[in-house]
């Protein structure tokens, strides 16, 4: 039995058919296992989850009922966990020990999950393979030819290859749902502001997420209900109120949250070529939207075209600058080089070795743009775009519920194939960079219409803080069997 | 050399009087063990996020008011980008391009008697953070991050400034308007109030601005003003022998007492400023703003003003008072026992403090509790005692301070005599007993009568009530002119 699929895994720990410890000793196993055919992990937590599995026993014993208790979870190696190492999958932090955990980790401890291991990801949450790390590559699990999608493609995997019932990611401009689409299972990027980023390493401040990745919706519902919430250590976190996810969408399946369902396919989707398979998928959903009763128009979301290179300004610029605090002195590798180096020296030569292509990359792209004589043409003017783009949703949502697209132009590509040309890796998100620059939620679902050779995802949007309809459309669609899940 | 004139431009920073960091719940403890008061912000921790201080905000509005500025109802926080290891994170959150105060003005004094006064233009309050400290030993470096995110504001004057003394003047204003507010401790040593001072000169009757140089870090009044001056003749020096000044940011040299060339602006940093994603914009509400306003307690120059009306005092004497909170308090106390406001202020300025002086006591020292002080007050105010009764009565009272006064003006009968036919005798007794001197007076030595005065005064021990002594003097003395 496939104890490691949450909706089961949470009713067999409540019968108390299985304990929390050997569910640990096998999701550990399993880890073990992926690991050596896929490299999803960073690092496996044996002794914290074996630790946390036996309090969630003991919590079970005097009558704790919480829905994650005793639940094995992933967590990508860029939100810290108080004493374990945390990487972003960089050289410049591979000795990096956290010294405090991210208020997402410490609600999760809290709410009785057991954090099994820390997943890879591209470097700093950099790309959109999993190729950009400092420690090889990681595989598609229903594919080892095939990228998992990036950045959180290590969680992605690790719920692919079955190892973890829940997994956090986190999401810039795509990085929870891309690999969720290129991995077959569910996630989910919540509003900007609705999951504390405290503890979670900066990639690009204003877009940054915490976001759930699970086999299906309810698994998404039960990993924000824990995680979501306004917190007094970061500034940007929303004061509104979060619901009751887990339990309203569960209330929710006596309602047909379908019909009537208002929602809205960008015409711009028109400009973008998107592989035959995931036009099929994304036409074959409309029309099964469509038989059970919802409304599927066509809106206009007119700067949608501009996303690509306003998020590119943006998140670089916004990079350029978080990442200045890693200069192999007061974290990381120390600071070492020639001795007759200045400290710009020191710093140049730390940055230069700790840092790979691609966050060089994105440096050197930030400092520019951010430079005097270049501030008003490049971050400035994409910021006034960002604005158009945030405006174009809130007209948008004036006349639909959910926005529809493809959650990626493409299924799961070939390792290596995209590695040479970075705008043709960029274009893998042109789908899920609007919402990022919007703000809005956003979850990524496997449909298999077609029965397509690779996953394909789809994408649904809500307006701000509208998660719950989200993960209550995509548990619809998902107990009617669409994507393989039930 | 008289024909250049400087222009002279304050940036002054002043560490905020708040209980923790301004970014993270780290307490504020700039001189406990180095690195011991650092929290995961301040240290640049990965993950760590800046959640700012209201607190901070308060006191810079405070600031704000004191310096007449325009309060900025939103305003915002930019991240000024620099790599150097005592800035963990790799940039200094400041403000740029909206800061949270707009124009103000200060008025000073522009010659040392305090009689020109100029109206100084304050462009700008921001808020940012302060940097950690380094210390350089044998061939390492150390840094101590204690200071770094102490919240500080800088306030940016304009360059109306045209003398070194005007620029210690306008920092002595500020310094003194920012302590008094309870914005800052204004300590000087520790380097919670200190100023960088941009300095240029020109032609008399000139209007342009010329090449400037930046003083950096200045932190004692006598300073700037030594630096400027030695800042000012360099630039008039390099002019005159057909040189040109540059830009140039330079230090103060206090042992050599000169400036010294730090570096030049062509290496100067792109900062790359933009608008800090973590923190969301600063809106203030026109009721706090205002709630603000009504506690920000009255102004020095206001309240120097009020002084010299209420109490008729001289603008050196309401300096005095304005300078110590302890006589003031005194005075009020006073005038709670129904002693006069102006009496009250003269004895305590004039009398009182100045016979502790010369006991060599503070005035924390002072023997006399208010409403005691006040028993001989009465007596003055009712004409019981003369003046200078009064003050004889204080220096006996000084080494006596347990006795009653009161008492002791029964017993000795001290009491003042104003009763006309005892006056009317002893002035006629002094005329009697000097007539070579009141000869001297009618014929036109009018100083004489002071003379006559002390004699009666002399004669009646003290008792005479001089005002009435004086009348009958007069009167006594015209009749006989021929």
């Amino acid at each position: 039995m496939d104890y490691l699929h949450f909706s089961r895994c949470r009713e067999a720990l409540e019968k108390r058919s299985v304990s929390s410890v050997e569910l640990t000793r096998q999701s550990l196993d399993r880890a073990c296992a992926s690991q050596t055919k896929y490299n999803p992990y960073m690092a496996i937590l044996e002794k914290r989850a074996l630790s946390s599995a036996a309090q969630a026993d003991a919590r079970r014993k005097a009558g704790d009922r919480a829905p994650l208790l005793g639940v094995p979870v992933a967590v990508k190696d860029l939100i810290l966990v108080e004493g374990e190492k945390c990487t972003a999958s960089s050289k410049i932090l591979e000795n990096f020990v956290a010294p405090y955990s991210a208020t997402a980790v410490d609600r999760l401890e809290a709410a009785g999950a057991v954090i099994v291991s820390k997943t890879a990801l591209d470097e700093f949450g950099m790309g959109s393979s999993n190729e950009n790390s400092a420690f090889g590559v990681v595989r598609n699990p229903l594919d080892p030819s095939r990228a998992p999608g990036g950045s959180s493609g290590g969680s992605a995997a690790a719920l692919a290859a079955g190892d973890v019932s829940l997994a956090l990611g986190t999401d810039t401009g795509g990085s929870v749902r891309q690999p969720a689409a290129f991995c077959g299972i569910t996630g989910l990027k919540p509003t900007y502001g609705r999951v504390s980023r405290y503890g979670l390493m900066a990639f690009a401040s204003s877009l940054d997420q915490i976001g759930p990745m699970a086999r299906d919706a309810e698994g998404c519902a039960a990993l924000l209900e824990a995680i979501a919430g306004f917190d007094i250590h970061d500034g940007t976190s929303a004061q509104a109120q979060r619901s009751s996810y887990l339990q309203e969408l569960i209330s929710s399946r006596s309602l047909d949250s379908l019909k009537g369902l208002r929602v809205g396919v960008p015409q711009e989707l028109d400009g973008i070529s998107l592989e035959p398979a995931v036009a099929g998928e994304l036409a074959a959903l409309r029309a099964h939207l469509e038989s059970r009763g919802a409304l599927v128009t066509t809106v206009s979301l007119p700067h949608f075209p501009l996303a690509l290179p306003t998020y590119y300004v943006i998140c670089t610029s916004e990079a350029s600058s978080n990442l200045s605090r890693y200069n192999g002195i007061h974290t990381g590798r120390g600071a070492s080089g020639p001795e007759e180096l200045s400290i710009e020296g020191l710093y140049s030569h730390a940055r230069g070795e700790g840092f790979g292509e691609e966050v060089r990359l994105r440096v050197l792209l930030g400092t520019y743009a951010l430079s005097a004589g270049y501030y008003d043409a490049y971050y400035k003017r994409a910021a006034q775009v960002r604005r158009l783009i945030y405006r174009d949703f809130a007209q948008a949502y004036k006349g639909v519920d959910v926005i529809l697209t493809p959650t990626a132009p493409e299924s799961a590509f070939e390792l290596g194939s995209r590695t040479s040309d970075p705008l043709k890796m960029y274009a893998s998100d042109l789908c899920t960079l609007p919402a990022s620059l919007a703000g809005v939620p956003a979850i990524s679902f496997p449909t298999n219409f077609t029965k397509p050779k690779l996953p394909v995802g789809m994408q649904l949007m809500a307006p701000w803080f509208a998660e719950s309809k989200l993960l209550q459309v995509v548990d619809t669609l998902q107990r009617q069997g669409i994507g393989g899940v039930v | 050399m008289a024909n250049y004139e400087a222009v002279i431009g304050l940036e002054v920073h002043a560490q905020l009087l708040t209980r923790g960091k301004i970014f993270c719940s780290a307490p504020v403890h700039n001189d406990g063990e180095p690195n011991t008061s650092v929290g995961s912000v301040s240290a640049g921790l990965p993950g760590s996020l800046p959640v700012l201080n209201r607190h901070a905000v308060e006191l810079a509005v405070r600031a704000g008011f004191a310096c007449r500025c325009a309060i900025n109802p939103v305003s915002r926080f930019a991240r000024k980008n620099y790599f150097y290891p005592d800035l963990p994170k790799g940039y200094q959150i400041s403000q740029f391009d909206e800061p949270i105060c707009g124009e103000g003005w200060l008025d000073i004094a522009s010659d040392e008697a305090g009689t020109q006064i100029r109206r100084v233009r304050i462009q700008r309050i921001h808020i940012e953070e302060d940097a950690g400290q380094l210390f350089h030993v044998a061939s390492s470096t150390l840094v101590n991050l204690n200071r770094a995110g102490t919240p500080l504001i800088e306030i940016v004057g304009h360059p109306d400034l045209r003398s070194a003394l005007e620029a210690k003047n306008y920092l002595k204003v500020l310094h003194s308007l920012l302590v008094h507010t309870g914005v800052t401790d204004g300590n000087l040593e520790q380097g919670n109030f200190r100023c960088d001072a941009n300095v240029s000169i020109r032609k008399v009757g000139d209007t342009k601005l010329h090449t400037r140089t930046e003083i950096k870090n200045v932190n004692s009044f006598r300073f700037v003003e030594l630096a400027i001056e030695f800042e000012i003749a360099r630039q008039i020096a390099v002019v005159e022998s057909g040189g040109k000044v540059i830009q140039e940011t330079r230090g103060w040299d206090a042992a050599a007492s000169k400036t010294f060339s730090m570096r030049t602006k062509e290496d100067a940093d792109d900062y790359r400023y933009f608008p800090d994603p973590d923190l969301p914009p600063v809106v203030l509400s026109p009721d706090w703003i205002e709630r603000i306003r009504s506690e920000v307690p009255e102004l020095p120059d206001e309240k120097k003003r009020r002084l010299q009306s209420d109490m008729g005092l001289s603008d050196s004497e309401a300096k005095l008072l304005l300078e110590h909170r302890d006589w003031h308090v005194y005075i009020d106390e006073l005038c709670t026992h129904d002693i006069g406001a102006k009496l009250a202020a003269s004895w305590v300025i004039s009398d009182l403090v100045g016979e502790l002086n010369h006991l060599s006591k503070t005035f924390a020292e002072n023997p006399f509790s208010a409403s005691r002080m006040a028993e001989l007050l009465k007596l003055l105010q009712g004409k019981k005692v003369s003046r200078r009764q009064a003050k004889e009565l204080l220096i006996w009272w000084m080494k006596h301070p347990d006795a009653s006064i009161v008492e002791h003006v029964k017993n000795e009968n001290l009491v003042q005599v104003d009763d006309a036919g005892a006056l009317e005798g002893w002035v006629d007794t002094i005329i009697r007993e000097h007539p070579e001197r009141v000869a001297e007076f009618l014929s036109g030595k009018d100083k004489l009568f002071a003379f006559l005065m002390g004699q009666v005064m002399k004669l009646s021990q003290g008792k005479a009530n001089p005002e009435k002594i004086s009348a009958a003097l007069k009167k006594k003395l015209e009749a006989l002119r021929p």
